[in-house]
């Protein structure tokens, strides 16, 4: 049983959840993510970690309400529990100084992102960022993401802040050297990213997000195609090289069990989105 | 000739075990074999011969003194019947359900000879079911050593570590990286052959001796070995993580939607209980032509499992024929008498799929058995132009697992084969003082009983270890 100790709506549907965990908050590294099952009828979801404190005991992730079990989530009070939690799992993103990195985050994934500014920053790295939602409402923490940065860009899918899409990022790698390019967010997004990085010769760094169970690299669900070789996101990633993977095929292999989870949130609505009709954990 | 002396009377059948109705049991998940009553029992105790040179004890892997058991149980000592048994095997509730014993102790049996071998599985479910519902007998607790070990993967030989070692009284702790304790016996062997409350039992036996179990720590990531003796205060460590990492085929079209490893099948149904989906949340989908490549345990398994979950036509497709089929003959007979269908002499060479993804069609080449390769058996080589095409909207790859990989990768100085088993003794002992493993992530995959032998002998050497280790 893990403690949830904040629950707070970032934007609409974004929720941050800080959980008592000390003993990942103490083993916890930037890139890598747990595994949450909220009870014991619960799916093991993977989520990546937003942060971990390790002398509060406390690790922090950021989830958006998609689905039956994140949404069953985001109604937990403070001073809940969680059923069980793996981690941290995958591997820990490469940190050094690299020269100047430009990070590309969309969506939730700009909270681990954060992080992971935070880390490469102090590593000594020129930071560029840019982070981005389909719309204004959406986007959180971007003050704290722009105290970080060396230069900070803002953009939605419908323009309505600053830059609309990703094109304005060309005429950023137009200008500058870049050393490294770290993306994450919805696999679009990162396919995308990639192909802008790409004949600028940047290597590209995305985090995957196949459907995972186990995460611990013995089921095979999460295998993704990089370089032509079959890869498993859990234990070979979850960041892979932007240019060598195949995301065509990632972005259907998310969409499998898409009846089952449409089905699966329905009941939930129909419940009333609450623990009735279903034992008490 | 030998017959006409006058002998004990050989009663060449054995006992028959009733069953559930094929026609009933495709369809649900509860137990098929449904076990001996009392009676029953003893009239099959009563064939055994009490042979003095017994033959079946060296098809035992852990030596089981068979002829003493069924002694005891013929004179309704049940209680010192079932404790003969566990001085060798503490898992005989598991054991007596899924051993080979076809392929071992009753393969020597002297009765085999003349009709059907003493059905010494059969006996031992007996017992073990007889004292579990009666609850388990405490042992008195030793006075605590103040060593510790950590145990690494709650599969048969991590939980037979744990017991013995609680039993001497050393502090134990269990890490397992998934969610519920037992390996293979929770994730893997579905609930129609294993009842998981059978392995429940027995995991709470092991923490009511004391042992501490921590669920959801996958070690190489949470902590590594090393960490685990040095900052950690381990004296001792065991490693029994299993052959857990699927195989693929390679071939063409194998992403699509609908194709499963058996590892994720068994895992989705078995350990997240799919097939209750959607009151428990983990989706799984199943579709009218279900195909099963591979032919041993983790096939049938994965076969039997499909057709309960509702498939209209389930087909086996193995590359060699009928005679080389790895998977235990009663467990192919259970099939077949379900209505699965196998088809031999066969492997895939592509998948087809729709424009959304999900897998329509399986093309094959036909086989053709070769000259003997290493392991013995002929070798399948295909037929060239014989490509035929089935319709498939579920596969399932049961074509092998490999040892999990991460603890190997995680730690310094540990020995490795090329296929990635770890390197060990005898006794478990491995390139690394104070560390030992054993079970599957030392042999490959292997069996329940070779697993738990394993860890008898580990602990064994465990506990030698700890006695002459000084206190730090
Ligand atoms: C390594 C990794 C890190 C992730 N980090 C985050 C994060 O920090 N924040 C966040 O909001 N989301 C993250 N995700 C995605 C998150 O796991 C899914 O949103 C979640 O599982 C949805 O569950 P649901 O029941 O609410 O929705 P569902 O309705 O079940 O699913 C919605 C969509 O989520 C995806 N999904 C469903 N089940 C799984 C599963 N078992 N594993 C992975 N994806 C699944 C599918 O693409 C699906 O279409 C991450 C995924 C991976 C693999
Ligand atoms: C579907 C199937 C059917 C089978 N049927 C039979 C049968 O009928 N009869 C028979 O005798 N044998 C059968 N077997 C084989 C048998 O189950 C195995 O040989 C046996 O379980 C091996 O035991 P083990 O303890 O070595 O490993 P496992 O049972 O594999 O247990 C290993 C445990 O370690 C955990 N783990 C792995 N890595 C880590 C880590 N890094 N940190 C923490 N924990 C970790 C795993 O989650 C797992 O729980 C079958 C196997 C399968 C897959
Ligand atoms: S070989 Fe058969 S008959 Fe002889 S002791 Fe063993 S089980 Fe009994
Ligand atoms: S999630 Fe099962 S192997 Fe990666």
């Amino acid at each position: 049983m893990y403690e949830v100790l904040k629950n707070m709506e970032l934007a609409p549907k974004i929720r941050l959840f800080e959980v008592y965990a000390p003993e990942m908050a103490e083993k916890a590294k930037p890139g890598q993510f747990v595994i949450v099952i909220i009870d014991e009828k619960g799916e093991r979801i993977p989520l990546t970690l937003a942060g971990y404190d390790a002398e509060n005991g406390t690790i922090t992730f950021v989830f958006n309400e998609v689905g039956k079990t994140t949404k069953q989530l985001g109604i937990l009070r403070e001073g809940d529990s969680i059923w069980n939690i793996t981690g941290p799992l995958g591997n820990p993103s490469e940190i050094r100084n690299f020269g100047r990195v430009l990070c590309v985050a969309g969506g939730v994934m700009i909270a681990p992102m954060l992080l992971q500014v935070k880390a490469l920053r102090e590593a000594g790295n020129t930071i560029v960022t840019a982070i981005g939602a389909r719309i204004e409402e959406l986007l959180f923490f971007e003050e704290e993401v722009k105290a970080l940065s060396h230069e900070f860009y803002v953009a939605t899918d419908d323009g309505s802040k600053s830059y609309k899409g990703l094109d304005f990022l060309r005429q950023i790698l137009a200008k500058k050297k870049f050393d490294r390019c770290v993306s994450m967010g919805p696999v679009v997004m990162m396919k995308n990213v990639s192909e802008i990085t790409k004949p600028f010769g940047i290597p590209t760094v995305v985090t995957l997000t196949p459907i995972m169970v186990d995460g611990m690299g013995m089921c095979g669900v999460c295998r993704v195609t990089v370089g032509g070789k079959m890869m498993f996101g859990c234990v070979d990633g979850p960041e892979f090289d932007g240019h060598q993977v195949d995301f065509d095929g990632l972005i259907k292999r998310q969409r499998m069990f898409l009846p089952e989870e449409r089905l699966s949130a329905l009941l939930w609505e129909l419940q009333g989105g609450c623990e009735c009709g279903r034992k008490q954990a | 000739m030998a017959e006409s002396k006058p002998k004990p009377k050989i009663k060449k059948e054995s006992v028959p075990i009733l069953k559930q109705k094929p026609e009933d049991r495709r369809r649900n998940f509860n137990e098929v074999a449904l076990g001996y009553t009392e009676e029953q029992t003893l009239e099959e105790a009563s064939r055994c011969l009490q042979c003095p040179k017994p033959q079946c004890i060296q098809g035992c892997p852990v030596e089981i003194e068979i002829p003493a058991f069924i002694k005891l149980l013929r004179e309704g000592q049940y209680e010192e019947a079932i404790a003969k048994i566990k001085e060798k095997n503490s898992l005989p509730a598991i054991c007596g359900r899924v051993c080979p014993q076809e392929e071992q102790c009753q393969k020597f049996c002297v009765v085999g000879k003349v009709g059907e071998p003493i059905s010494i599985g059969r006996l031992e479910r007996f017992l073990a079911d007889w004292e579990r519902d009666r609850g388990f007998a405490m042992p008195k607790k030793p006075p605590a050593t103040g060593k510790s070990v950590a145990v690494i993967g709650a599969g048969p030989a991590g939980l037979t570590v744990a017991a013995d070692l609680a039993k001497l009284g050393h502090k134990v702790v269990i890490f397992e990286a998934l969610h519920l304790p037992g390996g293979v016996l929770v994730y893997g062997i579905p609930e129609f052959r294993l009842p998981k409350k059978i392995v429940q039992a027995e995991v709470d036996y092991i923490q009511k001796l004391g042992a501490e179990l921590k669920l959801g720590y996958l070690i190489g990531r949470t902590y590594t070995i090393p960490e685990l003796l040095k900052e950690r205060g381990f004296d001792a460590a065991f490693i029994g993580t299993g052959a857990g990492l699927p195989a693929f085929m390679n071939v063409p079209g194998e992403n699509l939607g609908g194709i499963y490893s058996a590892s994720e099948f068994l895992i989705r149904v078995n350990l997240m209980k799919s097939y209750a989906f959607p009151e428990y949340d983990t989706p799984i989908r199943i579709g009218k032509h279900v195909v099963v490549i591979g032919g041993g345990n983790v096939a049938m398994d994965s076969a039997r499992s499909a057709l309960r979950l509702g498939a209209e036509e389930v087909c086996i497709v193995y590359r060699r024929s009928r005679e080389e089929l790895p998977a235990r003959r009663e467990e192919v007979e259970n099939a077949e008498e379900e209505g699965i269908i196998c088809k031999f002499l066969a492997t895939p060479t592509r998948f087809i799929g729709d424009e959304k993804g999900w897998v329509r069609q399986m093309e094959c080449i036909c086989m053709e058995l070769g000259a003997p390769d290493d392991s013995g058996r002929r070798r399948p080589v295909p037929v060239k132009g014989s490509e035929f095409i089935m319709d498939t909207d579920t596969a399932v790859v049961a074509i092998g697992r490999s040892p999990n990989p991460i603890i190997q990768r995680t730690t310094g100085g540990l020995e490795v084969t090329r296929r990635g088993t770890i390197v060990a003794e005898e006794n478990g002992k491995t390139s690394l003082e104070g560390v030992y493993a054993g079970g599957d992530i030392v042999t490959g995959e292997a069996t329940v009983i070779s697993a738990m032998g394993a860890g008898k002998k580990a602990a064994k050497a465990i506990h030698e270890y700890l006695t002459k280790k000084p206190f730090a």
